[in-house]
Formats: structure tokens, sequence, C-alpha cells
């Protein structure tokens, strides 16, 4: 019995010693926590909005549930053409960037790691990495002065070269190709980052023995450099694949124009003008939460494909 | 790495893919800052390269002296210093007790915020939580609601973890509070992780759109990115530039250049701190934590 309440104190001491220690630790920590239960949680709780017919004066428990057991808006949805166009949009332009923008950075880290003088390699990492950090809004706004039809710099220098100048934004199938060709211009130098990090860890005994096989530049780079930065790869192709389907708002925004609507609106797009402009919530709510799940839908499946290939997953 | 003999094709084509590289990335500036300074008779007889022809500064002065840009400008600069200190403020408070690893709940919290990060409820859902708070059209919508990244969080909880744990230990036998340990040890060593995230929430702010544009109607309020994307956008559609038909033609684009010039300038001013730190930072981040 006296022992019994000699632990007994003896936990009540540790826990207000315990207490003591970490109160402040939770006071610092109430304010964090808080903000993702305001401003991440309970959006998610609005959610419930995509299966019920909006209304301004209830609130969204009490809401009636929208008809075909609530499916209403995401059927409405599919037999909206603007919908199933962003649909095909965000996929189709997702795939040209993962298809063109992924490969670019790998090689771009290739050359660069071959680049014998230091200070030009510094050099162009710098100004490579430099358009990462200007807005969609600023890069078309450059776009749209070098890419003018008449006065544009590349359609004088075509002209100058005998060449027809091309509307490069101004054409649904040159506006994809532009628009494809900006992001691997925004972040091809940011992107390599983390190939040139993960070549670091290359042991270099391996060129040194390779050199002394007598493997050429290309030899090395396949065997050696190409083998080292897998992982690396495989960990970013996945997460681009989980996000094939969600989509950029910025950059369709900025560079999209009344000429190209059919090939620039993608699901972020449809859904602000649907929904903040066209006050069309339920819809809107409904294409977010499709957008949502097969955004994690396609994560997942990733994720395990990279384990099955042997590979570490990203998480 | 072993270098084999002297320079070969290879190295030649290499460091032409280069130059080719730098050029496409240089040209675009130096072609806008041309245009901007460039008569309209030259960029509309398409004159203008990347030299400015038929030098003229009308295009600045017009932007200078437009109260509405200049504002917009300033009031950008002061939301981006505002919203720095805020986040930087937020991610520490988060950052930092999660690197404790007796803390009981902090399993919890640590998937309560991994979460957020691969589902989001949506754009409609949390447009209408700020409307239902008040929060539309109000300056505080392009500050608090994105306050806190996990990405950013995640960068500074592993470089606290970075920090070795005797240094706290003996902190706290000589009777320091978590508190007093968090500003006497963890942040003085944290200097570049605390350089690199505010930078990056900076360049965040600054270029910031898309929530100006769905939150906030208020002209006032708006950041320079929304200003600078409805002139973009008004330029290119006739009515406006006839409307405003006394600008001799041309200048419109001149007028444009120079608007992207000074929204850029910002960014190129911070770039060389940027270069200096961010690579660390986002090496750090990009891998699993």
């Amino acid at each position: 019995m006296a022992s019994f309440a000699r632990s007994l104190a003896a936990r009540r001491r540790s826990a207000i010693n315990y207490v003591r220690q970490h109160w402040s630790l939770y006071l610092m920590l109430v304010l964090p926590v808080a903000f993702f239960i305001i401003f991440r949680y309970i959006p998610m709780t609005y959610i419930q909005i995509a299966f019920k017919r909006y209304s301004i004066v209830q609130s969204v428990w009490e809401m009636p549930w929208a008809r075909n057991n609530g499916f209403e808006y995401f059927i409405r949805a599919f037999s909206n053409r603007d919908f199933l166009y962003a649909v095909r949009n965000t996929f189709m332009l997702n795939f040209l960037d993962l298809v063109i923008g992924f490969p670019a950075p790998i090689i771009l880290a290739l050359l660069l790691n071959e680049l014998r003088l230091k200070r030009f390699k510094r050099f162009t990492q710098s100004v490579a990495y430099l358009p990462h950090f200007l807005s969609w809004i600023i890069i078309a706004g450059l776009a749209r002065q070098l890419f003018a039809p008449t006065n544009g710099m590349v359609n004088i220098v075509l002209r100058r070269m005998g060449f027809e100048p091309i509307p490069f934004l101004n054409d649904p199938t040159h506006w994809v190709f532009t628009y494809v060709l900006l992001g691997v211009w925004k972040n091809v130098g940011w992107n390599t980052i983390i190939y040139l990090a993960a070549l670091t860890n290359i042991n270099p005994e391996l060129y040194e023995a390779a050199a002394i096989d007598g493997a050429g530049r290309f030899q090395r780079m396949w065997y050696i450099t190409l083998p080292g930065l897998k992982p690396t790869i495989v960990t970013l192709l996945i997460l681009s694949l989980g996000h094939i389907m969600s989509s950029e708002f910025d950059r369709p925004m900025a560079l999209g124009n009344a000429l190209v609507n059919n090939v620039s609106n993608v699901l972020a797009t449809f859904v602000y003008t649907y929904g903040i402009r066209g006050l069309q919530f339920s819809l809107t709510t409904a294409v977010g939460l499709f957008q949502s799940v097969i955004n994690v839908i396609f994560l997942l499946t990733a994720n395990a494909l990279a384990k099955k290939f042997g590979e570490r997953g990203i998480w | 790495m072993v270098r084999s003999k002297g320079t070969t094709i290879g190295d030649v084509i290499i460091v032409f893919i280069c130059l080719l590289l730098i050029a496409a990335c240089l040209l675009p500036m130096l072609n806008i800052v041309a245009r901007s300074l460039s008569s309209s008779q030259a960029l509309i007889r398409g004159e203008v390269t990347i030299w400015p022809k038929g030098w003229n500064i009308e295009a600045y002065k017009l932007v200078l002296n437009d109260s509405k840009y200049t504002w917009s400008l300033a009031w950008t600069a002061i939301l981006t210093v505002i919203c720095t200190i805020v986040s930087m403020v937020m991610t520490t408070l988060c950052a930092y007790p999660l690197t404790y690893d007796k803390l009981k709940g902090r399993k919890l919290i640590n998937s309560l915020i991994l979460f957020t990060m691969y589902f989001n409820a949506g754009t409609i859902p949390h447009y209408l939580l700020y409307k239902k708070m008040g929060l539309l059209n109000n300056p505080l919508v392009l500050i608090i609601p994105n306050c806190l990244s996990v990405f950013y969080m995640i960068i500074m909880r592993s470089f606290f973890y970075g920090i070795p744990k005797s240094l706290r230990e003996s902190a706290e036998i000589d009777g320091a509070s978590p508190m007093r340990v968090l500003f006497s040890v963890y942040l003085p060593l944290s200097k570049p992780v605390i350089a690199t995230l505010s930078l990056f929430y900076a360049v965040g702010r600054w270029n910031g759109f898309s929530d100006a544009l769905m939150y906030m109607n208020e002209r006032r309020w708006h950041p320079i990115q929304l200003f600078l994307y409805n002139i973009l956008q008004s330029v290119t559609s006739i009515e406006v530039v006839t409307q405003e038909g006394f600008m001799p033609p041309g200048l419109s684009d001149t007028l444009q250049a120079a608007t992207v010039v000074f929204a850029t300038v910002p960014i190129l001013i911070v770039y060389p701190w940027l270069q200096k730190y961010f690579i660390a930072g986002a090496t750090l981040g990009a891998l699993k934590d």
C-alpha cells in the first residue's frame, strides 16, 4: 500500500515536472495548430458543399442534399463542355511538361557536371537559376514583348533570316508549345540543383576506375553518372506523376488570352471562372474535390509502383 | 574527377550549349529593358532588339508619375515585409517544439500537419471560409491564410535537428527554459536557414498573384503582380487602348515594358543574397525529411 502511494506520488511528481518543462512548447504550438485547424481543416468540412445545394443563408451542415444521391453536381460537371476541355488541357499540359520539362534538368545537370572551368560553371548556374524567381506574370510580360507578332525580337530575327513570323501566343498549337517552352525556361536551371547535389554523392573512384578501363566521356555518363542519379530521378518522377492532374493557376492565367481559351483553360482556371466569378459554388467545389481525389490516387499509385521497382518511395 | 588530356570537341560543344542557355536567360530581359527605353516609332517599325533605339525615358516618367502604380509597388513592399516577419515567427513556433522528441502529442500534430501537404480542400471552400470570416477584400487575406508553409517548416525543423542535442541539454542543466534555449542556442546558430526561408517567403509574397485575384476586389490593396496582370490584360484589349487614345501608338508597348521592368528590379536586387543561401535550402527540402 505504501509502495503504491509512493509510486503514485512519484508519477505525479514526474507529471508536474513534465508540464513544468514543456508547457511553453505547447504555448508556442497554439498559433500554428490553430492556423492548421482554421485555414486547412475547417475548409475540408466545406467540401460537403459539393454534394449539397449551396445556400447563402444556411450553414454547410444545414444545406439540403443535391439530387441524384448528392452527385448532381458531379453529373453536371461531366456534361459541361468547358469542364471536359479543362480536364483534357490539364492532362495535356502536364503531360507535355513531364515529357519535355522533366528530362531537361537532368541533361543540363550532366552537362554542367562536365564543365571544367569552375568559374564558368558557377556563372552559368547563377544565370540559369534566375528565371525561377520571376513570377508568371512577369514572364508573361516578358514573353508578350519578346514574341510580339510584328515587332517582337524573336519575330524580327526570324524575318531577317527569311522565315515567316510565328504567332507564339496567339494560336492554340503554338501557344501550347510556348507554354511548355517557357516552363522549361523558368525551371530548368533551378531543377538541376537537386541533381547536382546528388552527383556529389557519387564515389569519384568509380570515375577513376572507368578512366583506367578506357571509358570515354559518354560511357562514364551512361554507366556511372546516370545510375548514380537514378534514385533521385525516380523520386522526382513519382512526384511529377502524382501531380499530373493538379493544375497551375498563375501560369495559364498569365499566358492565356481570348484566342487560345480552348487550350489554356485548366481545372484551376475553370474553378475560378465558374466559382469565384460565376458563383456556382457547388459545381466548382465538386470539381475541386474531383481533382484532389485524382491527385491523391495518382500519388499513391506512383509511390506503390516505385516501391515495387525497388526504389525508395517518397514516404 | 579524373581529367583526361587536353580540351576535346566534347568540351567545346558543352560550353557552347551553356552559352546558348545563358543567352536564352538574359536576352529576354535585355530585350524588355531596351524596349522600355526606345521611342515608340522605333518599336512599331520593329527595330528594337537588345539595344534601345531612339532613346526615350517617357515611359519611366509616366510610370513614376502614376500614383496608383507607385502606391502598388510601395504597398507590395510593405506587405512583403509584414508577411515575411509573420511567416518566420509562425514557422519557428511550429518547427521548434516539434524537435523535442519527448513532447507528448508530437506525432499527432506532425501527421495533422503533413496531411495538409497531400490533400487540400480546394479553392472554393477556402473562398467561402474567408467570406464567412470577413477576410474578403480585407488586406489580412493577403497575409494570414498562407503565412505558414509546411514545406518551409520541414526545412527549418531539419535544420534544428542538425544542431547537436548536447548544446540544448547543457543549457537545460544550467536551468534554461525551452524559450531561452530557442533564443540563446537555436536561433543564433540558425542564421543561414532563417535567411534562406525569409527570402523564400519574401519572394513568394512579392510574386504572389492568385490570392489577390480571388479574394481582393479593392483596387487599393492590389499587390504589384495583380496590378501588372490587369495592365497586361487591358493593353491587349483594344477598347482600353483607344480609351486612352491620347497615347501615341506604340507607347503602350514601352509603357508595358517599363512596368514589367519595375516589378522585376526588386527580385534582381535580392538575387545575390538568394543565390548565396537558396541552394542549401533547396537541397535540404527537396529530399525526404
